[in-house]
């Protein structure tokens, strides 16, 4: 008996095309995985003029993908620019995910543009649609700075009628500061010992308003030099200060009647480089053993060097700085040491002039207005978030609005 | 070259440090050296980035930027100082820089200084937020909210002039000035420590890349 085996012509193809759909499918797999499952994009992308700037930026703001919710979906956004009626977007910045903000500060006064954000995924992007076009313009007023000007014509204000007053001959009070009385004594220490005056303004430049107060009082020290007739020695580390430094000497022997004792030698500019200049005043102070050492101006790193070279020849200092991370060193190397504002108030204290000493008054109207702010605001924020009350709530919120500067 | 850099360094950093003894001629050479290459190399800088990188650059390029003659303007006035019959014009370019100075940092000065000094110091002493229990703050945040209203407004109270420090403004001007005085001690451990720091520096480098003995 013969045997035959059934023929079963289709199975082989069948087969065939299983495994190749396996194969296609495991393949497509792996690309997915691969690439990263595709994210939703952002929405509602909305583009605005930045207020109060010159025109030259502009807000975008879009609702997050729904994927972006803290796995591994969404890896950040990118902004792209366009301008109006154009389809060339380029890039202009990334935000991180969760960020629903960009300010871009690369665009044109005038200009429309319109924005669109892509979402980032592992394998890819996923674009929002097209904002609105927006046209940054230049604002002339900054409104968000209203308290600022308030508080500053307060202030003026309270300069000028103090000036005026002043000017009238009507005396107004200012409390002794030690460091500036000092200068009397460290002066005529210097005539007893015939010795010199060093006098150091600092090693910032004529922009700096603490090298403007130390030239101030330079000015003073300068006239009882002059009348004293005894040698100021000035090492500058920037050339403009040289130049108004001689300037007011100059002006101050003038004032005592001896302009032929007047020498430009008396201020020498060294370097700009900072311990270069540092390295020279050392050697100054042991070489010419200045009686006193007046460091008033804006001091860095150099404070203590400084400070204690004077301290090791025995020489009186007095120091002013509104540097904080110096002051320290001032007041623990130093005879005397004016601490910021006291720095500022001395050329006032020593003047005694009407116009000067008005601005002084005026500052201190400042200073009361913010002590009164802060007592009200202290408390108001403290009984509204411990009892409430709607009266210190709004209390509390509106003396936090006219102190805070929203830019 | 690199060997002989090395003991330039060396003794140069010698040098500087040999002061601590006393003032010496080779601190003299030192101090003469670092001046000298300094002031030069200022020099050079100034010249290649002001007035060729700004001001030739600026004003050569296909859209000139004319602003940039006022600034040279004001410095040749300056140098005017030089001819003694009209030495004064150069007082112009001086107060031109003291008065735009001054306007133009008053109003960074007031915000940074004294708008957001105050505005920080608007703390609530007992509760961290509104709708929050009572003595809901922790300890450190009350003594510490206390410390920084109370040190702002005894520190102002020392700087108001207008009034001489006695009695209960005189107690407060004193709290003030010990407040200051408290943060300048922690200031000045502070810096020592980042200054030590340096000196380790130098130490390491003579130590070891001068002398190898530290690996």
């Amino acid at each position: 008996m013969t045997v035959t085996r059934k023929s079963k012509p289709f199975l082989t193809p069948i087969i065939l095309v299983l495994v190749f759909l396996v194969f296609l499918s495991a393949s497509l797999f792996a690309q997915e995985t691969a690439s990263g499952i595709s994210v939703a994009p952002p929405a509602n992308v909305v583009a605005s003029d930045f207020n109060y700037d010159r025109g030259e930026q502009a807000e975008v703001r879009w609702k997050l993908s729904s994927d972006d919710n803290g796995s591994a979906g969404v890896i950040g956004y990118e902004i792209f620019r366009a301008g109006v009626g154009s389809e060339d977007f380029v890039s202009v910045g990334l935000a991180l995910p969760g960020e629903s903000y960009f300010l871009d500060k690369d665009v044109q006064k005038g200009v429309g543009y319109v924005y669109k954000v892509a979402a980032l995924y592992s394998g890819g992007q996923s674009f929002s649609d097209v904002s609105n076009a927006v046209i940054p313009e230049l604002e002339m007023i900054n409104w968000n700075l209203l308290n600022l000007f308030i508080i500053g014509l307060l202030i003026a204000a309270s300069v000028i009628y103090f000036i005026s007053h002043a000017k009238k001959g009507r005396k107004l009070f200012i409390r002794k500061i030690a460091g500036l009385e000092a200068i009397d004594e460290a002066i005529g220490r210097a005539t007893e010992m015939g010795r010199p005056i060093l006098f150091i303004p600092g090693i910032n430049d004529m922009d700096d308003v603490q090298t403007i107060a130390g030239i101030t009082i330079l000015g003073r020290v300068a006239r009882m030099v002059a009348d004293y007739d005894i040698k100021i020695n000035m090492p500058v580390s920037r050339s403009i200060v040289m130049t108004t430094a001689r300037e007011t000497i100059k002006e101050a022997y003038a004032g005592a009647g001896r302009p032929d004792a007047y020498n430009d030698d008396m201020v020498r500019y060294v370097t700009d480089e900072q311990f270069g200049y540092v390295a020279a005043v050392d050697g100054i102070m042991v070489r010419e053993k200045p009686a006193t050492c007046f460091y008033l101006g804006a001091f860095f790193a150099e404070s203590l060097i400084l400070a204690e070279t004077g301290n090791s020849i025995g020489a009186i200092q007095i120091a002013g700085t509104a540097q904080p991370a110096q002051l320290p060193f001032f007041v623990a190397a130093c005879d005397y040491t004016l601490i910021g504002e006291e720095l500022f108030a001395a050329s006032a204290y020593l003047s005694n002039e009407p116009k000067q000493l008005g601005s002084l008054k005026g500052q201190d109207i400042g200073k009361s207005l913010a002590m009164i702010i802060i007592i009200i605001g202290v408390i108001s924020a403290t009984i509204s978030r411990a009892w409430g009350g709607s009266f210190f709530i709004w209390l509390s919120e509106f003396v936090n609005k006219i102190s805070t500067i929203q830019n | 070259m690199e060997i002989f850099g090395t003991w330039v360094a060396a003794f140069l950093t010698l040098g500087i440090i040999s002061f601590l003894y006393r003032d010496n001629p080779w601190y003299k050479v030192c101090e003469s050296i670092f001046v000298g290459i300094s002031a030069g190399y200022w020099f050079v800088t100034l010249f290649f980035d002001n007035i060729l990188g700004l001001f030739w650059a600026g004003i050569t390029r296909e859209d000139p930027n004319y602003m940039l003659l006022v600034g040279a303007v004001l410095g040749v006035m300056m140098l005017l100082r030089l001819v003694p019959s009209i030495g004064w014009i150069s007082r112009w370019p001086l107060s031109f820089v003291v008065g735009a100075t001054a306007g133009f940092y008053l109003i960074n000065y007031f915000s940074s200084n004294v708008m957001l000094q105050v505005s920080s110091t608007l703390l609530p002493l007992l509760s961290p937020g509104f709708g929050q229990p009572l003595f809901s703050s922790s300890l450190y945040d009350v003594v510490g909210n206390i410390i920084v209203a109370a040190g702002t407004f005894t520190g102002l109270v020392y700087f108001f002039f207008s009034k001489e420090h006695k009695g209960a403004f005189g107690h407060a001007a004193k709290i003030g000035i010990w407040t200051i005085m408290i943060t300048f001690g922690a200031s000045f451990g502070y810096t020592v420590m980042s200054r030590m720091s340096l000196l380790i520096g130098r130490m390491e480098f003579i130590f070891g890349n001068w002398l190898g003995m530290i690996r």
